[in-house]
Order: structure tokens, then C-alpha cells, then sequence
């Protein structure tokens, strides 16, 4: 048995078998590590191979981290995520002409979510778009496609009198996510985190580091924040350390991989290779809020604009299992009649919400919210229902 | 961790506890500790054939979906009702937890399966992967 069809792991479809106990995934080229690895070992984590990254995918047990993070806090090392600097006269232009949202709206410490698109309107990547100065700006990246985005960055602004950094091996990036994450970190920093509001940045003292970038982002569901110090071993395994001394008081778990993925599909945020990827397009992931289709001009727009007018065909759905059954990665979707109309692109178990919940494309008359279609589990077709997305958001603030 | 002697074990990771022409089967603590929180168990019916080596069923964690092989042949005579709503149980108590009965059609298939001792030896060589 254990065929380890990891949850977050490969842009491609999951096999549903690699037999026993294979090692997650094969490693070509070497595996990367982040500067946290031994303290993840240490705190007795399983590892895998997420992306080419060897990361912890659990510690205590994927539903207590998941829970930990929806009612507490949990800690996460998201050093893997890449960061690239774009700076200059010009930098506001070249975000403009790379970045589907509009940047120009973003203040000085504000942040916004955003994707780079590809000349017919699919995927580079989603990304988080950071003002950190008049003409300075951190365009946050995912694990596997840093270089691919790295490149797809540069090669785009060369028109653009800017200058474009990989400062993706800089930093130790480290998530404390969670209602109490605020407590956790106020503790450790003289920012006034009370006045940074959600998908805002400051620059504070953090465990005695001056100038540390703090961001009140996250890939959860819910508030928190994403700290980036310098990325030696020593410093990083101090900061890690003080922040779980910090929030052992507010129940604090250390978080990996596999509860990272369970939280973010009860959101309904997006992970490339799955909901978004080079062959979807925005307006198939759903993604049309955060796409400016009222700027002139940016990579892709002329595609989407075309794509609009024609008739979208298939489009980004939740379901719930109705019979008994959980949806995994690359699942096909069946109608009534068996005949296959669509596929998974994320399923699991939902901790939070006790139910199995799954992310799938349909064509666009399969997708009204309470359509009923089926999943093909092991050869069979398990009853499904079309719900209203995300699956859960969290409780606004009293 | 200790592999009660008197069940035989599988390098798939199935136990097997023999009682005459009879047998109880499960999944060993290493597998559970390495699929992790386990979420959902899909089993055969009372009546159902099983086969030595065959996929019997299926059990799924949160992260991962992995197979279930009969460690011998027979027929389903009972299934454990609480795993359909405690799946949960197998990871607290994976060799109490046991999934199927069954009656065996060769119990000189047994002499195929691992010892305690020797599925202990395979699973630390396993585990230092």
C-alpha cells in the first residue's frame, strides 16, 4: 500500500499509484534546501520533495496544523517562494506591462495580488506585487517556476529603464498565519502591527533585526503575516525558535506543506499547475477581479479581450462530495451519463470543514451552484455537488 | 514500535493476525505513521473474494491515496463498522484497528508472509530511504 500521491506536490495530474512506499518524487536536479532544513528535521517533520525543494510537509499531523492555524496560529517556512526587486525610473512601467492588476493604485507599503500572463492570456504565474518605495517594488513568486519567472521578468522589462533582481536566495521567508498571528508577532517587533492593515507592508526591528520587511499577507484563508529576514542559518533557526517561544502561549504549531495546501483549498486560493497554469486562462480560474482590463496595455490583455467575446467553455467550480469519497488532483468529472466533462485540479479532505471538497473544471452548464455531477473514483462515479466558492472565509472582526 | 508476534506482515505493509482457518487483517503502525491523519477507508463487502497480493481496498489520508493488498486469499466474512465513521481509530491503534475477517482459502499461504522480527528488520531499511 502507500502510494504517496502528495497533496501540493506536481503540476502535472497525480498518479493515483507509485506503488509501495516510493520515495515522494524524483529528484533531478539536486534537491535545493531552505536555510530552516535542520531545524524542520530536528522538530521530527516528514519531508518532501515539493517542486525540487526538500520541505516539511507535516510535524505534528496535517488536521491539528490545519486547525491550529484556523483558530490559533501556526508558523510555515515559505523560503522556496521566490523574490525579484524591480527598481528605477521606469518601474512602474515595466510592473504595468508584466502584471494584470493595476500597480499604479498601489501606495507606498501596499501590496496587491496579481499574475503574469503569457501573450494568449494563460499563466507565467500568480504573484504579490509589493510598493516598497517611490520607484521600488517585490514581486513575490512561487517555488517552482522561479527561474522560469525570474526570466519571463527580465526578458520583459529590457525595454524599461529599471533594474531587475533575483533576491530569491536572500531571504528566509517565514509565514505566521492565524487569528492570533497579530499576538505572536507584536510580541517580537516595535512595528504598531495594529496599524498595518491586511496586504500591507512596513519595515520594523523583528527579534532584534533592524529593518525587517513585514508583510500582512498570506496563503491560508486567513490573517497573518510573511516576515523575510536574512536568509544565514544561524539567524534564521534564532527567529524560528523565538517565534514559536512567542506563540506557545496562543497554541502555536509549527505548520508544513500539507496543511498549507488543505488551507488554501478551503479558500479557494489558486496553486499553479492546478487552478492556473499555462494552458487556463483568467477568465476560465475565475481570476477577473484582479485582472485590469481598463489598462491599455499589459502582456496578455489583447488575448483575454478576444477570448471574452468569445464563449468561455469550461470554468473553475467547488464541489462536495455527496457520497462517500474524496476527489485527489487529476480526478475526472463525469455527467450522468459517465461521459467525461472535466477533471479535478485539487481535492482533499477539508480539516476545518469536516468535508471533502474539491476544486474542478467544468463546462459552463455543469457549473450553477447545486449542479449535481460525478467523480470518478477508482473506476467508479461518486455523487458531487457544485457549491458556492470558498468553501470557507473567515469571520470578520467584532 | 513494537509488531505483536503473533501476526505475519506484508512488505506492503498489511497485517495479518491467522486464528485457525480464520484471519484478521489491518494495516501496520509504520503505515499509518507514514500516511499520516487517515480520513477515509474503502472496503469490500461481507461475502467479497479477496486475493494474496490484490488490491482489496483503499485507504486515504489527508495528503495521500494508497492501496490496500490482501495479504492472503479468502472470504470477507466481516468488516469493522466504526472505520466508515472513525477512520481516525487506525492511527491511534493501527493494530487493534483491524479492517477485515476473513476465511481463509489456503492457510498454506501464510508461510509467504514476514515475521514480527523480520518486517521490523524491512521497515527500518525502509525507513532510512
Amino acid at each position: 500500500m502507500i502510494a504517496f500521491s502528495v497533496c501540493c506536490s506536481a503540476a502535472q495530474p497525480l498518479p493515483s499509484d507509485r506503488g509501495p512506499f516510493l520515495p515522494p518524487v524524483e529528484t533531478t536536479p539536486a534537491i535545493r534546501k531552505t536555510t530552516l532544513n535542520a531545524v524542520h528535521r530536528k522538530l521530527g517533520a516528514k519531508m518532501v520533495d515539493f517542486n525540487g525543494w526538500e520541505m516539511p510537509v507535516e510535524y505534528s499531523g496535517i488536521i491539528a496544523e490545519h486547525t491550529a492555524v484556523r483558530t490559533a496560529v501556526g508558523i510555515f517556512d515559505v523560503s522556496h517562494m521566490g523574490d525579484i526587486r524591480v527598481a528605477g525610473e521606469q518601474a512602474l512601467a515595466a510592473i504595468q506591462h508584466i502584471s494584470m492588476n493595476d500597480a499604479s493604485r498601489l501606495a507606498i507599503g501596499q501590496a496587491q495580488y496579481s499574475a503574469m500572463l503569457y501573450p494568449q492570456g494563460t499563466f507565467v504565474d500568480d504573484i504579490i506585487v509589493h510598493r516598497l518605495g517611490e520607484q521600488e517594488y517585490l514581486i513575490v513568486i512561487n517555488a517552482g517556476t522561479r527561474e522560469k519567472d525570474f526570466q519571463w521578468v527580465r526578458d520583459n522589462t529590457r525595454q524599461f529603464d529599471c533594474v531587475v533582481e533575483n533576491l530569491s536566495d536572500e531571504f528566509t521567508q517565514v509565514a505566521i498565519q492565524g487569528p492570533r498571528g497579530v499576538d505572536v508577532l507584536q510580541k517580537l517587533t516595535d512595528a504598531d502591527l495594529s496599524a498595518v492593515k491586511f496586504y500591507w507592508v512596513t519595515r520594523a526591528t523583528v527579534c532584534g533585526l533592524k529593518n525587517i520587511l513585514i508583510a500582512r499577507t498570506g496563503y491560508t484563508g486567513e490573517d497573518g503575516f510573511e516576515i523575510y529576514i536574512p536568509s544565514d542559518e544561524e539567524t534564521s533557526a534564532r527567529v524560528w525558535g523565538e517565534v514559536l517561544d512567542a506563540g506557545r502561549e496562543f497554541g502555536i504549531l509549527p505548520c508544513g506543506l500539507g496543511a498549507r495546501n488543505t488551507l488554501r483549498l478551503e479558500s479557494k486560493l489558486p496553486l499553479y499547475g492546478h487552478e492556473i497554469s499555462d494552458t487556463i486562462n483568467v477568465w476560465e480560474a475565475g481570476l477577473d477581479r484582479f485582472c485590469k482590463m481598463e489598462k491599455p496595455e499589459f502582456v496578455g490583455r489583447q488575448a483575454l479581450e478576444q477570448t471574452k467575446a468569445a464563449s468561455l467553455k469550461r470554468t473553475l467550480v467547488g464541489l462536495v462530495m455527496v457520497e462517500r469519497g474524496i476527489a485527489r488532483d487529476g480526478y475526472r468529472i463525469l455527467n450522468s451519463s459517465n461521459q467525461h466533462i472535466g477533471y479535478v485540479t485539487s481535492g482533499s479532505y477539508a480539516p476545518f470543514l469536516k468535508k471533502n471538497i474539491a476544486l474542478a473544471y467544468v463546462p459552463l452548464e455543469h457549473s450553477a451552484v447545486g449542479t449535481e455531477v460525478l467523480v470518478e473514483i477508482r473506476n467508479q462515479g461518486v455523487k458531487a455537488q457544485v457549491v458556492s466558492t470558498p468553501f470557507y472565509k473567515r469571520p470578520k472582526k467584532a | 514500535m513494537a509488531y505483536p508476534e503473533d501476526f505475519k506482515y506484508t512488505k506492503e505493509h498489511e497485517w495479518l493476525k491467522p486464528d485457525g482457518g480464520n484471519a484478521t487483517i489491518g494495516i501496520t503502525t509504520y503505515a499509518q505513521e507514514s500516511l499520516g491523519d487517515i480520513v477515509f477507508v474503502d472496503l469490500p463487502k461481507p461475502g467479497a473474494e479477496i486475493s494474496a497480493g490484490k488490491t482489496f481496498g483503499s485507504v486515504e489520508s489527508v495528503k495521500a491515496v494508497s492501496d490496500l493488498y490482501a495479504p492472503a486469499s479468502g472470504t470477507v466474512t466481516e468488516v469493522n463498522p466504526d472505520l466508515s465513521t472513525h477512520p481516525e481509530k487506525i492511527n491511534s491503534d493501527a493494530h487493534g484497528a483491524w479492517m477485515l475477517k476473513i476465511k481463509l482459502k489456503d492457510s498454506g499461504e501464510l508461510n509467504a508472509l514476514l515475521s514480527a522480527a523480520d518486517y521490523e528488520k524491512f521497515v527500518s531499511e525502509e525507513g532510512g530511504h
